[in-house]
């Protein structure tokens, strides 16, 4: 008799103990589930909140918002092209520096330096990845503009410009087509277009480069010793062997770099000038979507703020596509890798 | 022949003289902008910083925005690492090749760059605009709204590494585990999160070592204080916030504190960032 009691209870015992389990397991995978659902409702929430948000500059101003270029808070009324410009033409600044000179780096770190050499240059340049955007901004501010309108600004306007300070147009403002324009300026200060885009470009160089140097690591070493076989020269295998080979992934990380640019803050608001006016001219102050944001949405009220809110949905759909494109591209690489 | 064979050579020359000008310039920005930071920053230091507040303005010191900076560091961790650490074993251990899965993960990565100031509008939406209608105004911005930003910036990183470290954990473990009858949620618990728990410390510092230096997303949440605060719920002053606004300021005084600001900031994430690699390297080496 209480042989068969405790064989029952223990039966009993374990029955409910995996009864117990089955539930608490199910409780911890929604759990689980929850926190990963929240990433989706941040991206969500973002999007939706600065729709809503500018939902009234949206319905005031309807598709003209996206091509006028008013900013008058005085009559109320707004357009986005004036920092959308800004910000594109920053971006591209930044990504016509960066992506040479990020190619450089990660050729020379994966086939030109010493091996001794490449772990430290390395990190020294991820270190510039960690440094926060602010002190970009802070040393842009008052180091690298100074310099910038002291040392270089007037050499471009004066053989580049077409509002050269002793009058005379140079042979290059004469002769090439908006080169003059680009380059004329008579603002007296360094913060300016090509300065954000400058300091923006500094900005992303490790990020596209240490991309860079992770894919070039994958390129099988008996494509590139095939072709050292054969004669060629460490530039031939990297132009023709490791770059068409990881072209995909080399995009990829081109558009990660564009994304980051695009949706900067800091490192450019000090060195764009806050003008909120169009200027062909890569030398005069200008203004970006996260710049303009920063500077007038804690003194805004009523269509302006709409209008800041319509900008920044505006951006993040804009810098969302940037980043799909960049991290598609980017996955191809590593589905090769696995096959 | 000997003339395309010049030709190759001085391509090749040009090529990898070109390589090495590229590193030496993105070093040489490096270096300049590190020394810059170090030079005014050191030059900008001293005892007042830590003693006295920004209300004092020029003669003042940044004490407010340091212990601002360290409560609303502190919540955006201490939001993000749960929910983090969580989602991230979600993707890894009970999601990995679900189509939801490989979607949330993918769609991590692009909020991992995704532009903070569009998050700082996000929580302005969501916390300061109810907090305010809700108290008729008495409560508006508040250091839990710059905590919930940064969490979300947060938030991405701890997924990631998370998710890669537990994948890296061998499958043997929880073959082992899972044969002895233990339950996946404790073996998940207790064994694969301890297995993989430096991997995660180190992703929490890089998270940490991201926020302590944003800007962006606190200028509409936490929007800044020059009087000390330690109630979440009152406006609080941060250190990139005060560098943000004493960098626009006029006067010197004020440039200089910016700079030191700027100075303890960076060390900050430096450290971070070197304490963090420093607890990985530890453990491969343990591992090998």
């Amino acid at each position: 008799m209480p042989a068969t009691d405790t064989v029952a209870s223990s039966i009993d015992l374990l029955e409910r103990r995996s009864r117990r389990d089955a539930r608490d397991e199910r409780l911890f995978r929604w759990l689980l589930k929850g926190c990963a659902l929240l990433v989706l409702a941040a991206l969500l929430g973002a999007a939706g909140a600065t729709l809503w948000g500018g939902r009234s500059a949206f319905s005031t101003f309807g598709w003209h918002f996206l091509v006028s270029t008013a900013w008058d808070p005085g009559n109320d009324v707004y357009g986005a092209l004036v920092p959308v410009y800004g910000t594109i033409a920053t971006s591209l600044i930044a990504l016509l520096i960066a992506v040479p000179v990020s190619f450089g780096i990660a050729l020379y770190l994966s086939e030109v330096a010493p091996a001794w050499l490449r772990t430290p240059v390395a990190s020294a340049i991820e270190l510039l990845a960690g440094i926060p955007s602010i002190i970009y901004g802070m040393w842009g501010l008052f180091i690298f503009a100074p310099f910038f309108a002291n040392h270089i600004k007037p050499w471009l306007t004066s053989n580049l410009g077409n509002q050269p300070d002793d009058g005379k147009l140079s042979w290059v403002a004469q002769h090439v087509p908006f080169v003059g324009k680009l380059f004329g300026s008579s603002y007296p200060f360094g913060a300016s277009i090509l300065v954000a885009g400058i300091v923006l470009a500094i900005m992303i160089i490790p990020f596209i480069s240490s991309v860079m140097r992770e894919v070039f690591q994958t390129v099988p070493t008996r494509l590139k010793e095939s072709a050292y076989a054969l004669g060629s020269s460490t530039w031939e295998v990297s132009w023709d062997i490791v770059l068409p080979y990881t072209r995909s992934a080399v995009i990829g990380g081109i558009f990660l770099g564009l994304g980051r640019a695009l949706g900067e803050t800091m490192a450019v608001t000090f060195v764009l000038g806050n003008a909120m006016t169009l200027s062909a001219s890569l030398l005069d102050p200008g203004t970006s979507i996260a710049s303009t944001i920063a500077n007038q949405f804690s003194e805004a009220s009523g269509l302006q703020k709409s209008s800041l809110m319509a900008l920044a949905f505006l951006l993040f759909v804009v810098t969302f596509f940037v980043l799909l494109i960049a991290r598609l591209m980017l996955r191809q690489l590593a589905k090769k890798e696995g096959s | 022949m000997s003339a395309i064979y010049l030709r190759r050579r001085v391509t090749n020359w040009v090529a990898m003289g070109l390589s090495m000008l590229a590193t030496l310039i993105g070093l040489a920005f490096l270096a300049w902008i590190l020394w810059e930071t170090l030079r005014q920053g050191i030059g900008a230091l001293n005892l007042k910083l830590f003693t006295k507040i920004t209300a004092n303005g020029a003669d003042g010191g940044l004490a407010n925005a340091m212990v601002g900076s360290l409560i609303i560091n502190f919540i955006g961790i201490a939001i993000a690492t749960p929910i983090g650490v969580l989602a991230g074993t979600w993707l890894a251990e009970y999601a990995d090749r679900t189509k939801l899965g490989e979607s949330i993960r993918f769609l991590n990565d692009i909020l991992l760059s995704a532009p903070s100031i569009v998050m700082g509008l996000f929580v302005y939406t969501i916390i300061v605009l109810p907090t305010t209608a809700l108290t008729h105004g008495s409560t508006t911005f508040s250091g839990f709204a710059g905590g919930v930003a940064l969490a979300l910036i947060a938030l991405p990183v701890i997924v990631r590494t998370t998710d890669e470290m537990l994948r890296l954990v061998p499958s043997t473990l929880r073959e082992a585990a899972l044969s002895l009858g233990v339950p996946q949620w404790k073996l998940t618990l207790q064994i694969l999160i301890r297995a993989a728990r430096s991997g995660i410390i180190t992703g929490v510092l890089l998270a940490l070592a991201r926020i302590s230096g944003e800007t962006a997303p606190l200028l509409f949440t936490a929007f800044g204080n020059n009087y000390m605060a330690v109630n979440p719920i009152d406006k609080m002053s941060s250190l990139p916030q005060i560098i943000y606004q004493y960098a626009n300021d006029p006067g010197d005084d004020m440039h200089a504190l910016a700079w030191a600001g700027a100075f303890v900031v960076t060390m900050f994430v430096l450290l971070l960032s070197l304490a963090s690699r420093m607890v990985l390297s530890r453990t491969k080496v343990s591992h090998d």
